[in-house]
């Protein structure tokens, strides 16, 4: 693997953290002001992301859109618990190994030379670049077009699993004991999301720059409605919010994320309801609300508010 | 556009400004915020020199956030970021301030006395000479600007007619107290919490209207710290000084929290005791399985896998009359407890003991909750007085025998036995099958063990026993159950 400076990042299109929004909004992601700042200090600085937040205010989808943006290809590793190198860093194909030794074996015994004289030949072979099995980390670092990388729900991995993190976060280069340092030709942008469900440890953090994403206010959420449902109409999609909005501020289990308000707009254009109204919130409550005592608790504040008609 | 003259000279400097420029005042920056227990490494200050580099200094947003996703990084860190920057810049760009002005002209003072710290900002300029001018833009046209700022909910403009209601209202060098001239410059603004229209509207305005306030507060401590020539004393910083929550919903969120950490504090020791015993049994089933691959060569061995440890959690609370002040308390506990954890049984006690589990799961709101609890949980038989011999006594009966080596038995209650049998020997029989067991005491330490206070009996079967009266102390007690040794 070539051993080459890692080249600092360089973004001709982007010289600023509002160009940076601008285009994210062209492929459908409109960022908060320190969103897009954030993400812009990340690309110039090279520099990983922690992003955290409630379930459902697009953190994934952050780095789906900056994947868009730059056209990159996105890389995602999907933690768990008990995720470990071989599912995430590089595996040994050993069966292939194991054929490569057969083979080898066979070969020598029809030449008739002797085996011993093969042995560091194979030993060589088997533990070179074709017996590698690439895992998304690796796949990022080596990956010779510059990609994003996301790693997602990073809390749910024990302890050990951040120390492995750690080298590629801060170095770009993971170190493989049978073949040396593999150091990243390009830059990746690497995002790590968290749902806050345990502390991190202190060495990841401090390699990460930190980003806190909660859910948009009222105005800028009938844009993210709007844009990924423009045929509905203005009044509605502030309607929709207004009352998504309610539902947030109840002390409900799961508030709906951002991603159900877009399908609650899109039922409702399917099922061609012009207004929101008690009958139509009862039949669609559903689709925000996922919990059975947070129906009842939703349908009798937020229902029977719609249905006095003294919202707005 | 900045509000503060003295905050644009003073970003202006650069990184590499001679005498006062930005890197000391980082560094003291973030001084001040270890000392308010954050760690603050220097690699963070190294990435937020990095950062700074890449962004527009004359935006104080992007200035702060940059600041921020460098520095604070979680949450709790990112609230205190937010209180020590606004005192910590503001006072260091007064401070730059006083000094260039003393060093420079001796004291340039503006005619009524207002502060000359803008010599740089043209449009501030044009502000004062108007203000200045036809001496009093008057006040209704001043309060329909500022009205309509609010509704447009822009701040710059908010903190340019907070400068200019001061100038042309507080009038020259006030009172010198700043509380009584904000008084006077919203009296004169009409713009008093009963000038407002009551209702949702009026509701939006008043928290708005806050935020001008503040921009007021500033403004005549700026002016107040340029017209005597030093700097008020710092203050601290009291929203971080918690007192005892009594059910308030702030005081609620409180507990929620530091629950919220006991939550995390408990996960967490979960894996650090998995990282110990890694690599645990083989399991040889699994590992002939994949061994067929490679020729009945077992290659790859495989483990059993480990079961996450999740906390089994039994809770006892006591509701009784001697600790009325502290059940409030509690009763939120538990209320933040039931958010978290899904393998938890409440139970309340008083003569009696009884499960309340379910009325906590039904209820979600908390006054609810406790409502039920106190009407129809039927813990107390005739005097209302604890009977802590009775509660082992029926809870060994009815509970002891779901517990196990991964419960965790938490009793919050201040061990007052009313002169009865501490009957600790059954208590002792509680803890011996539970895995680990804590007491709460809402009592001050001193009090223990004095009068019937029994604690020192049972002190001895718990992994530990805690002072427990704010949610302060119920975060340390966390912080100490982390650092258990095992």
């Amino acid at each position: 693997m070539a051993i080459e400076p890692v080249t600092p990042p360089s973004f001709d299109g982007v010289e600023s953290a509002d160009a940076l929004a601008a285009g994210l909004e062209s492929v459908g992601y409109l960022p908060g002001e320190t969103t897009a700042l954030v993400s812009f200090l990340a690309m110039r600085l090279g520099k990983p992301i922690l992003v955290e937040g409630p379930a459902g205010v697009g953190k994934t989808e952050l780095a789906k859109a900056l994947s868009r943006f730059t056209g990159r290809e996105l890389i995602r590793l999907q933690c768990y618990e008990g995720v470990d190198e071989a599912k995430a860093l590089y595996e040994w194909n050993y069966k292939k190994q194991l054929l490569r030794i057969q083979a080898g074996s066979a070969q020598s015994e029809g030449s008739g030379t002797e085996s011993g004289g093969t042995w560091d030949s194979v030993q060589d072979n088997i533990f070179s670049e074709e017996f590698l099995l690439e895992r998304p980390l690796l796949r990022a670092i080596a990956s010779p077009e510059p990609v994003v990388l996301l790693i997602d729900e990073i809390d749910k991995t024990d302890h050990e699993f951040e120390a492995l993190l750690l080298e590629i976060l801060s170095d770009f280069q993971v170190s493989i004991p049978e073949l040396g340092v593999v150091e990243a030709t390009t830059h990746p942008i690497v995002l790590l999301t968290s749902n806050d469900s345990r502390e991190l440890t202190e060495a990841l953090k401090r390699r990460c720059l930190y980003l806190w994403l909660d859910y948009p206010d009222n105005a800028r959420e009938v844009e993210i409605v709007r844009l990924h449902v423009p045929e509905i109409d203005q009044q509605v999609a502030e309607r929709l919010v207004e009352v998504i909005d309610m539902v947030r501020q109840l002390d409900v289990k799961k508030p709906p994320s951002i991603s159900e308000s877009i399908d609650w707009a899109r039922t409702l254009m399917l099922l061609g309801a012009d207004q929101i109204d008690q009958k139509v919130f009862n039949d669609t409550m559903s689709i925000i609300v996922k919990h059975r005592t947070d129906l009842d608790l939703v349908a009798e504040r937020v229902g029977v508010k719609l249905g006095n008609g003294n919202l707005g | 556009m900045f509000a503060n003259p003295a905050w644009a000279r003073f970003t202006s400097g650069g990184p590499e400004g001679e005498t006062g420029g930005i890197p000391p005042l980082l560094v003291d920056f973030s001084r001040e915020l270890r000392d308010e227990g954050m760690a603050v490494g220097t690699s963070e200050l190294l990435d937020a020199f990095g950062a700074l580099g890449e962004v527009d200094w004359s935006d104080r947003v992007q200035f702060r956030e940059a600041l921020a996703t460098t520095i604070a990084k979680s949450q709790q860190d990112r609230e205190l970021f937010e209180l020590v920057f606004d005192r910590y810049f503001f006072r260091a760009a007064e401070a730059e301030a006083v000094r260039q002005e003393q060093s420079s002209e001796g004291g340039n003072e503006h005619p009524d006395g207002a502060p000359q710290t803008g010599e740089a900002q043209e449009g501030q300029e044009t502000d004062e000479t108007s203000a200045d001018g036809d001496q009093q833009l008057d006040a209704d046209a001043l309060r329909d600007a500022i009205m309509e700022a609010l509704a447009r909910e822009d701040d710059d403009a908010l903190r340019d007619l907070a400068r200019l209601a001061v100038m042309t209202l507080a009038g020259g060098a006030g009172s010198g107290v700043i509380g009584v001239d904000v008084q006077r410059v919203r009296r004169s603004l009409q713009l008093r919490s009963q000038d407002l229209p009551g209702g949702e509207a009026g509701e939006q305005l008043r928290g708005q209207l806050q935020t001008f306030e503040q921009n007021v507060r500033r403004e005549l401590e700026a002016r107040l710290i340029a017209n005597t020539g030093k700097l008020p004393t710092a203050r601290p910083l009291n929203e971080l000084n918690r007192a005892l929550p009594s059910g308030g919903s702030a005081d609620l969120a409180a507990v929620h929290r530091s629950v919220k950490m006991l939550k995390r504090a408990m996960a967490t020791q979960g894996l650090e005791q998995r990282g110990h015993q890694r690599g645990g049994p083989i399991d040889v089933r699994s590992t002939m399985r994949s061994s067929l691959e490679t020729g009945g060569v077992p290659l790859d061995l495989k483990y059993k896998p480990h079961r996450p440890r999740r906390p089994e959690l039994f809770v006892l609370c006591d509701v009784s009359t001697s600790v009325t002040s502290a059940s409030t308390f509690f009763l939120s506990i538990l209320h933040a407890l039931h958010d978290s954890f899904k393998r938890l049984r409440t139970f309340v006690f008083i003569e009696r003991v009884a499960e309340v589990t379910e009325v906590f799961e039904n209820e979600r709101s908390f006054r609810d909750a406790s409502e039920k609890i106190s009407n129809t949980a039927g813990v107390a038989d005739i005097s209302g007085y604890t009977d802590y011999g009775r509660v082992w006594l029926d809870f060994n009966e009815q509970v002891t025998a779901d517990l196990g080596p991964r419960s965790t038995v938490i009793v919050l209650g201040d061990a007052r036995t009313n002169g009865r049998d501490p009957r600790a020997d059954l208590f002792g029989l509680v803890t011996a099958k539970a895995g680990r067991s804590f007491w709460l005491n809402p009592e001050p330490r001193l009090y223990w063990n004095y009068g019937d206070s029994v604690i020192g009996v049972y002190e001895e079967f718990c992994n530990g026993v805690f002072e427990c009266w704010t949610s302060k102390q119920l975060e340390e007690f966390v912080r100490e159950l982390t650092a258990v040794p095992r």
